[in-house]
């Protein structure tokens, strides 16, 4: 439900680092979304849509990448991550792990149409 | 076409606001929580208990985030505490900016322990830093010992559990045990307390570590 107001900061964060650009040629945005971000990716592309016509970004399509949950034992230094977000190294049962990768909510990139 | 690299969080702005917030609470010495859990889980019947145990020896301010009404804001209030009610009209989660706006309306003299009551959701509030020292989740028997496999994020970005309604063990099929086993898979550093507001159980051990915490 949150996508919505997701939705809104990436039209800032655009409104504030493309201005100087021809705005209608925003093709796409790329964004980096981690599994347990709390974002639903086709949520936040729905969203954004539904906002972009009343921005200068009418043009610009979402693509997101998703990112997979990733942890790192610290007792035996495996990396998993395939147990729905739990934290026990899949490979010791050890219980001290370090989150890598899979909460990033990030725009990395624009796609601008030079023509 | 050509690329621009842009490389911003999406909630950088909200994450800022957070950190400004964090900053005046801690100029202050001002221990602050940002309570979180489903509709009905008992996060006003905790900070009731809570001002009632702890009244004597800390200064405590509110701030009650809600989708509507101020019900919670007038609970509060009977307890003398100063109390501010955001209204989200709809929003599904409190952020750094609608929590700075209210704190500019409090009097940071006269406290030493800021509670802020998110709006009652296991999932949006998670993800949204408020400036707070901690986040407390907070999940009742009735809910099931399943809910923090189900809703990881709240869990994970939490640093304490409060397992409340513990009188109603008997009566629901929730075992306690699995439980706090399920949110230890999702956490192992949670810290973990059981409660009952309707017979004071454990709201002793839970106001032992705020008082700690707040005196830190």
């Amino acid at each position: 439900m949150h996508e919505l107001s997701v939705a809104q900061n990436i039209v800032e964060i655009l409104n504030e680092n493309i201005a100087h650009y021809e705005c209608s040629s925003v093709k796409t945005v790329l964004l980096e979304i981690g599994e347990y971000s709390g974002i639903i990716p086709d949520s936040l592309k729905f969203c954004f849509d539904s906002i972009k016509s009343d921005t200068p970004f009418g043009n610009a399509e979402l693509k997101i990448k998703n990112i997979p949950f990733r942890m790192q034992c610290n007792a035996c230094k495996s990396e998993t991550g395939n147990n729905f977000g739990m934290r026990i190294c899949e490979k010791c049962g050890g219980h001290d792990t370090e989150i890598i990768s899979g909460t990033e909510m990030k725009i990395t990139d624009v796609e601008i149409d030079t023509l | 076409m050509s690329i621009i690299k842009i490389e911003r969080k999406v909630l950088e702005k909200n994450d800022e606001l957070a950190s400004q917030n964090r900053g005046d609470l801690k100029n202050k010495n001002i221990f602050c929580v940002n309570i979180l859990s489903s509709p009905g889980s008992g996060k006003t019947s905790i900070i009731e208990r809570t001002i009632e145990h702890l009244k004597d020896d800390v200064k405590i301010a509110v701030i009650e985030g809600d989708v509507q009404t101020d019900i919670d804001a007038k609970r509060v209030e009977k307890y003398k505490v100063p109390v501010i009610q955001i209204v989200t009209n709809g929003g599904c989660h409190l952020d750094a900016k609608l929590v700075r706006d209210a704190m500019a309306n409090l009097n940071f003299s006269d406290i030493n322990f800021l509670v802020i009551e998110n709006v009652g959701n296991l999932v949006c509030p998670a993800g949204y830093d408020l400036g707070e020292d901690c986040k407390v989740v907070i999940l009742s028997t009735t809910e099931g010992d399943d809910k923090p496999l189900k809703y990881p994020k709240m869990f994970m970005n939490s640093e304490v559990l409060i397992i409340n309604k513990t009188d109603l063990l008997p009566y629901v099929n929730s075992n306690i045990e699995t439980l706090k086993t399920n949110a230890l898979k999702i956490n192992p550093n949670l810290t973990i307390f059981e409660t009952s507001c309707s017979t004071g159980d454990g709201i002793d051990k839970w106001c032992n570590w705020l008082i700690d915490n707040v005196n830190k």
